[in-house]
C-alpha cells in the first residue's frame, strides 16, 4: 500500500525538519509571550493579544502574504535579517519553517498561557521566602509546574506545522526538495491525473507520523502530571 | 528583636498596627480575620505596608519614609505556611534543599542531619509531598524554613490544617525546634492552648489592632480554646 518515491521520501523529511524546528524555535518566544500575557498588565496587553491570534482567524494566505511582505528577500525584515545575520526565509526551507511557526504560535501561547495561569501562586511566594529572586522563581517553581501545559503547546505547533499548507505555499511556494513538504506534495500530486494513488501513501505517513507524535505527547504529559501530584 | 510598625489597607480591612517582639517566641494571637496572617506576610516582606517601619535586629526592611522595602528573597526570614506550600514537583529532599541552593549556603551536612534527626523526616527523603500525610507535610515545612538558615522564623497556623490527633504529635517537634534551633520564632493562631505551649510572648491583636501585648497571661484572658 506504501509505495514512496525518493520525492516523496525527501517531502516527509522535509517536513518533519520544519515542524522540529519551528516548535523549537517558537517555544522561547512563546514561553515569554505567554508569561506576559499571565502574570502582568501593561498597556496595549490586549492588542497584543489581539496580534498573538491573528494568524488563527486570518486566512493563511493572507498570513503568507504579509510574511512575504515583510520577511522576503527585499522587504524591510527580511532584507535586514539576511544583511546582518546571514538568515535569508524566501524560497527556502527556513521560510516554511517560520510560516509554520508563525502560524501555530497562537495555539502555543493558549496552551502555555492557561498552565502558567492555573499555577498556585502561592508557591512562588514560599520561593521568594527561601531566597529565590524572580528569576529563580521563574525557573525552578513556575516553569517546572507549566510543564504539561510546555508540552501541550509543543505537540499542537508540531501538528499544526506539519498540516500548514497555505500561507507556507504563499510565502515560500512549492520547490521540491526545499520547500515542498508534505502537504504541498500531497497537494501536488492531486493536480496530476492518476496522482491520488501516489498521494494515498503519503496521506498514510502524514496520519503516522501525527498519531505518534499525539501518543508521545499523551505519554509525556501524563508522566509530567504524575510527577506533579506524588508519585 | 523585632520591631514593627506598619499601616496596611487591603480592601475593606484595614491594618494598623505596632509593637516590639524581644521574646525568642512570640505569639500573634487573636480571632480569625484579626489580621494576624497579614501582619506576617509584611514582616515577610510578601505584602508592602501603606506607611511604618520594620526592623529586624538593626537592619532595616521596611520604612516608608526612606523608601526602603527589601525584597522576600533577600529578607532571610522563614516562612511555615498553613498549608505547607511545599514544591509539589521536588522530593521532599530537594525542597529541603531549596533555601541553601537559593541562598548558595555551603552544604553542612551536620546542620541538615541535625534538623532531620530533630523534626524524625528522614524516612520521607524520597517522597514526593503529595505523598505526605498532613502531619509530615508540615513536619517538612518546618525543617525547610529551618535549613534556611533564618534569622526570624514564621510560623502562620502551622497545625490548622490538622486534626487533633495530629497537632498533639506535632506540638513536641515544635517546642523541640524552639529549644534548640536557636533562631526567635513568631507563632500565629487562634488557639490558646497551643500558644501557651509554645510562646513566652504574646501580641493580641483584634480586628487590625494590636488590643495588648505582654506575656502568656494575656492568653487566660479568654475563653479557654479546646486542643482536645
Amino acid at each position: 500500500m506504501l509505495e514512496l518515491s525518493p520525492q516523496d521520501w525527501t517531502a516527509i523529511a522535509l517536513s518533519l525538519r520544519v515542524a522540529v524546528v519551528s516548535t523549537l524555535i517558537a517555544l522561547p518566544f512563546g514561553v515569554a509571550v505567554a508569561t506576559l500575557l499571565a502574570r502582568k498588565s501593561f498597556w496595549g496587553k490586549a492588542a497584543l493579544d489581539a496580534l498573538v491570534h491573528l494568524p488563527l482567524v486570518l486566512p493563511p494566505v493572507a498570513t503568507g502574504y504579509l510574511l512575504l511582505i515583510s520577511f522576503g528577500r527585499k522587504a524591510p525584515i527580511g532584507a535586514f535579517l539576511a544583511d546582518h545575520f546571514g538568515i535569508v526565509f524566501s524560497f527556502r526551507w527556513t521560510g516554511a519553517a517560520l510560516a509554520c511557526g508563525v502560524m501555530a504560535f497562537p495555539l502555543m501561547v493558549r496552551a502555555i498561557r492557561l498552565s502558567i495561569e492555573a499555577i498556585d501562586r502561592r508557591l512562588e511566594d514560599a520561593a521568594a521566602t527561601l531566597g529565590a529572586n524572580h528569576l529563580w522563581t521563574f525557573a525552578t517553581v513556575t516553569l517546572p509546574l507549566a510543564l504539561p501545559g510546555i508540552i501541550a503547546g509543543m505537540v499542537l505547533t508540531f501538528a499544526r506545522a506539519l498540516g500548514e499548507f497555505g500561507a507556507t505555499i504563499t510565502f515560500v511556494s512549492n520547490i521540491p526538495g526545499e520547500t515542498q513538504t508534505i502537504s504541498a506534495a500531497i497537494y501536488t500530486l492531486m493536480q496530476v491525473p492518476g496522482g491520488d494513488r501516489a498521494a494515498l501513501s503519503l496521506v498514510i505517513v502524514a496520519i503516522l507520523i501525527s498519531f505518534v507524535a499525539l501518543l508521545t505527547a499523551e505519554w509525556f504529559a501524563r508522566r509530567a502530571a504524575a510527577r506533579l501530584h506524588g508519585a | 528583636m523585632l520591631f514593627v510598625e506598619a499601616q496596611k489597607r487591603l480592601g475593606e480591612f484595614s491594618l494598623d498596627v505596632s509593637f516590639v517582639s524581644e521574646s525568642p517566641a512570640t505569639a500573634l494571637f487573636g480571632p480569625s480575620g484579626a489580621g494576624k496572617t497579614t501582619v506576617i506576610n509584611l514582616i515577610a516582606g510578601l505584602l508592602k505596608p501603606d506607611r511604618g517601619r520594620i526592623v529586624l535586629d538593626d537592619e532595616v526592611l521596611f520604612d516608608g519614609r526612606s523608601q526602603v522595602h527589601l525584597p522576600a528573597w533577600r529578607r532571610r526570614i522563614g516562612y511555615v505556611f498553613q498549608e505547607g506550600r511545599l514544591f509539589p514537583h521536588l522530593s521532599v529532599k530537594h525542597n529541603l534543599d531549596y533555601g541553601r541552593w537559593m541562598g548558595a549556603q555551603a552544604d553542612s551536612p551536620t546542620g541538615f542531619n541535625r534538623v532531620i534527626e530533630m523534626l524524625d523526616i528522614g524516612h520521607l527523603l524520597d517522597r514526593r509531598p503529595g505523598k505526605l500525610s498532613g502531619g509530615e507535610r508540615q513536619r517538612v515545612a518546618v525543617g525547610r524554613a529551618l535549613l534556611m538558615k533564618p534569622r526570624l522564623l514564621l510560623l502562620d497556623e502551622p497545625l490548622a490544617s490538622l486534626d487533633t490527633a495530629r497537632k498533639r504529635d506535632i506540638l513536641p517537634y515544635l517546642e523541640r525546634m524552639r529549644d534548640e534551633a536557636q533562631v526567635p520564632i513568631i507563632y500565629v493562631s487562634h488557639n490558646a492552648a497551643e500558644l501557651r505551649r509554645i510562646a513566652a510572648g504574646v501580641v493580641r491583636l483584634e480586628a487590625g489592632r494590636v488590643v495588648s501585648s505582654g506575656g502568656i497571661e494575656l492568653l487566660d484572658a479568654v475563653q479557654p480554646d479546646v486542643l482536645a
